[in-house]
Parts: structure tokens; sequence; C-alpha cells
């Protein structure tokens, strides 16, 4: 026995630097994705950090300003609003959709007849082209001749200007965010509830919990990881939203819609002012990063409790 | 009275499941309903909900004056060659990061999901402009590698570490090498995972707008984009415009209802979504 336990020890030591020989061998399955990579991604990303040190037009004139464009964004009132904007917009469409995601993935848990393709029409929304449903977004909006305006007097509520006014612009563009993204959530979540063992249910059920106090007690603490991840790719996609707003509203009326992303795209593709846009996108992302560091964070310590 | 009330929680569930799913429903019917009807029955008020008699007018209307089959190609070859392209690097790719568990390479493809996918226009961009490449549509499937790359490495490393190694292990005590193990051992037992890859790097390629809008000229312009463009404030077109957007969607629509089994494996593995 101890003989063949040192004879194991052996081959399993001199298996190891074979072992790492090995991983590097398979470096080369790498290769042309990270050619690949390096070219349409990590070069983008340094390009546009030396591209935010100019004063740099489309077409145009480019001076050397350092971190003058930073400056410039740091008191830019419009740009300020743009973060509060995106501030705002983000945290209505992350809370909805994870509500309106967990109710529904506790739903569709639950064995019921059609649950198969009710699922799958659940999700149809997540899948279609965002331009063409925010374009059919658009025509139901419209205020006079739109279709939830004639809802809203069926029962009996006042007709609302939805993205035509700058007071109900955000929230109405939420709805439309809501309703393309709940069924992500719910995916996340549901694959969560799948994974859940059902031992401590049985349990309960012997000691006579309730269903809420088996929700709120058991189902909950072993889903937060899970809610904690769609958590964040919440957070990030509706930082990043941009196709519905640009078709439904262009940033508009006025700047009443202008989240980063909108004005990111103005500076750079209206106004033709890439070294100012560069310097957008490097703040963009250093705020995205540090949501999604902050987020990681909590779920490390949801892991630990 | 048990019976009752079980029978009320029934109720009341289907109603919930009901409520669930009528969004989606009414939103996509609506927008059938709005291709079928003339531009009288969709500006009239009340709304008229069920065309009578249907008219298939608004998509003749499409095919006939928007140059609607070149955008219709162009976004086929744009998909197909973006799609196709990653699969070619990233298959291998995920492989190799998940035999190697390089979790920094991961990492680096998970940064680039993060990343808004307008950033990457401004140098990509300036890249095509100095390249003088603009005006065919080569810049725009190499933008949308920005998308299907990512997709497809992140899909198949989850798909590659959750394959057990010891077939491939047995194949190279027989004398094969790396790239035969992978070619004849891994590779077979991998489609599953490849058709998972491919329908969502393909989805996300379709549905991509911002690339498109920024690179393409007239005549390279995708679907989304056109249709974007047949938006006109100043007259009200519902009915095209319905039908040609009900077109766009509509590939992604049924391949969603074919394959909604793989793509649900595929958006919880990672949670990947383009742009």
């Amino acid at each position: 026995m101890p003989r063949d336990a040192a004879v194991l020890d052996g081959a399993g030591s001199a298996a190891l630097p074979r072992r790492r020989n090995y991983a590097r061998r398979y470096a080369w399955f790498v290769v042309p994705a990270a050619v690949v990579v390096i070219a349409v991604i990590v070069f983008p990303w340094a390009f546009t950090l030396y591209v935010s040190a100019f004063d740099w037009r489309l077409g145009g004139e480019r001076r050397w300003v350092g971190l003058g464009n930073y400056e410039t964004l740091f008191t830019d009132a419009r740009f300020g609003w743009a973060v509060v904007r995106t501030l705002a917009y983000t945290a209505l469409a992350v809370v909805a959709p994870m509500l309106l995601g967990l109710a529904a993935a506790l739903c569709f848990h639950r064995r019921f007849p059609l649950r198969g393709l009710a699922r799958t029409v659940f999700i149809l929304p997540m899948m279609a082209t965002p331009v063409a449903v925010a374009l059919v977004w658009t025509m139901m909006f419209h205020p006079q001749l739109g279709v939830l305006n004639w809802l809203l007097t069926q029962v009996g509520l006042p007709p609302s200007l939805w993205v035509y006014s700058a007071d109900t612009v955000i929230p109405t563009l939420v709805l439309v965010e809501v309703w393309h993204w709940t069924p992500l959530v719910m995916l996340l979540i549901l694959g969560g509830l799948a994974s859940l063992p059902i031992d401590p249910y049985e349990a309960a059920k012997i000691d006579g919990a309730s269903p809420w106090q088996a929700f709120r007690h058991i189902t909950l603490p072993l889903l937060a990881p899970f809610i904690v991840v769609a958590l964040i790719i919440r957070t990030i996609d509706a930082l990043k939203a941009f196709d519905t707003i640009y078709v439904i509203t262009q940033g508009g009326p006025g700047q009443a819609s202008e989240t980063i992303n909108i004005f990111l795209y103005l500076q750079a593709f209206a106004f033709y002012n890439v070294g100012y846009a560069s310097a957008v996108v490097v703040v963009f992302f250093a705020i995205i990063m540090l949501l999604a560091a902050l987020l990681l964070w909590t779920r490390q310590r949801v892991r630990v409790t | 009275m048990r019976r009752v009330t079980r029978a009320l929680e029934r109720l009341g569930f289907s109603l919930a499941v009901l409520a669930l799913v009528s969004p989606a429903v009414l939103v996509f019917l609506w927008m059938l309903s709005l291709s079928l009807k003339n531009e009288l029955d969709n500006t009239a008020w009340p709304p008229v909900f069920i065309p009578d008699p249907p008219t298939l007018d608004n998509y003749r209307d499409v095919f006939a004056r928007n140059d609607f089959l070149l955008y219709a190609w162009n976004s086929v070859v744009v998909s197909f060659s973006a799609t196709g392209f990653a699969l070619l690097v990233g298959v291998p790719a995920g492989y190799g990061i998940a035999r190697m568990r390089a979790m920094r390479a991961a990492a680096l493809i998970l940064i680039a999901r993060i990343t808004p996918g307008l950033s990457y226009l401004i140098p990509l961009f300036l890249l095509f402009q100095w390249l003088e490449l603009t005006g065919s549509l080569l810049p725009i499937v190499v933008a949308h590698l920005v998308i299907t790359v990512p997709i497809v490495v992140w899909v198949m490393i989850s798909f590659f570490e959750g394959l057990p190694g010891e077939l491939e292990e047995a194949a190279l005590v027989d004398g094969a090498t790396l790239w035969q193990a992978f070619r004849h051992v891994a590779l077979p037992l991998a489609r599953p995972g490849i058709t998972v890859a491919t329908i969502l790097a393909f989805i996300f390629s379709w549905n991509n707008f911002v690339f498109a809008m920024v690179l393409a000229g007239r005549e390279t312009r995708t679907l989304p984009v056109a249709v974007n463009n047949m938006l006109t404030f100043e007259q009200i077109a519902w009915g095209p415009l319905s039908a040609a957007a009900l077109l766009v969607t509509l590939p992604v629509l049924l391949l969603t209802l074919v394959a909604q089994k793989q793509i649900v494996t595929g958006l919880t593995a990672g949670g990947v979504k383009g742009g």
C-alpha cells in the first residue's frame, strides 16, 4: 500500500511539469482569436485613450490637449445631466425587471399545462430586433393616434404624452426596457430555481412552515447568488441601453432623454468631436466598471453570509 | 371548501401567467395588425384592431420601393460572415482557454462584453476611414466581430469546461496530437455547444443596429438601419413601417421558436448579450 502511494506520488510530480507544458501548447488554439480580439477590441481601447488626449475633429484639425478633454467634461453641465439621467434610467430599469423577473421565474418554475409554450412566448421580446420593436412602440406612444392612449381612456385615465413630454419620457423608455429585458432576468433566476435542493422544503413542510415562510427563509437565501448575477447583468445592460432610446427619441424632447450613450453618440457622429467623445468613452467605461465591481463585491458578501 | 380555495388559487395562477405573457403577445399582434391594414384604418380613432379585410399592400410597398432586398442581402452577408468567422476562431479559443484554465483570458472576454458597443466605433471608424474601406460591407463585418467573437468564446469555454477531459487524454496517450484530439474527439462532442454559440451569435449580429448605422453607406445598410431610416416624422406611414419591422425581426422570432432550448441554455450559461 505505501509503495503504491509512493509510485502514485512520483507519477504525480513527474506529470506536473509535463502538464504545464501541455497547457502552454494549448495556447496555439487561442492565437487566432487573440489576434482578432487584439485587432477589434484591445486596439480600439488603446486608440480611444490616445484620441481622448486630442482636440480631434473628424475631417478637421487635430491638436494635443493632454487631459483637457477630461477637464472640459467634468465642467460640462450637459454631460453632468446625462450622467444623472443615466443613473435614474438605470435605477428604474434595474428594479422593475428584477421584481417582475423574480415573480415570473417563480411562476414558470411551477408545472402547468402549456408551460413550454408560455415560456417561449415570454422570452420572445428579448430576442426580437430592438429597432423593429422600438418602431412599434413609437407608433403606440403617439399622443393622438396611439393605441396606448386609447387603452388609457378606456380605463378612465387621462391620456399621456409618453415620450413627447420631458416629464414622462424616461419612465416611458424604461417601460420599453422592462418589456424587452425582464425575460433575461427571469431566465437567469429560473436557472437558479431549477438547481435548488428539495430537502429543506420537505423539512420545512414537516415543521409546518407556511409557503411564504419557506420562500422567505429558504428560497430567497439560496437564490441570492443567482439574483446578484442577474442584478449585475441587468445593471450593465441598463447603463448601456442605446438602440431603443435612439430610435424612439434620439435623446429628446430637447435633451430630456439624453443618456451618456446618446451624448457620446451625438458628440462623435453628429458633432464629429471624436476627441471629446473618446474622453466620454473612457469615463463611461470607468463608471460601468465601478458599478460592476461594486456589485461583484456585494456578491462576495452574499456568498460569505 | 378546500376545493373552492384550490380552484381559486388555480384561477389566480392562470391569470398571473396570462398577465406575464400578454405584453409580449399583444405588442407582436399589434405589429401584425398594423402591417395588414391600410393607412385609413391604421390612423382611425378608436383604433381598428382586426384588419377587415386584411391587405398585403404594405408588404408589396416595402418590397417595391425601399431597396429592401438589397438591405436584406447585406444583413444576411454580414451576420453569416461575422458568425462564421467567429466560430472559426472562437471554438478553438474556447477549447484552449478551458483546457488551460486561463482565467485572465476569460476575464478579458467578459470585459469586452461589458463595454458598450458604441465605444468601439470611434477607433474603428477612424481606422476604416484611414484604410479607405468605407462603402463596402467589410468594415461592418469586422465591427460585428466585436459582438460575435466574445459570445462564441464565452459559450464554448463554459461548454468545454463541462466536458470530461478523459476521452482526449486517452487519445493523447494513444499518440494523437493535441490538434487531432481536439478535431476528432472534443469537437464532435461539442456540437450542441457550437449550435448554441451559432444561434446566439447570429441573432445578436442580426439585431445589431449601431455598428451599421455609423459604418454603412447608402448601399451597405443592414436591415435594422434601413428600417430605422423609413421612420419619417413628417408623414405617418405606419402600415409599411410595421410590415418592414415585422419582416426584419421575423427570422429571429422564428429561430427563437425553433431553438428556444438552445437559447435558454446559452443565455443562462453566460448571460451573454451583444452590443
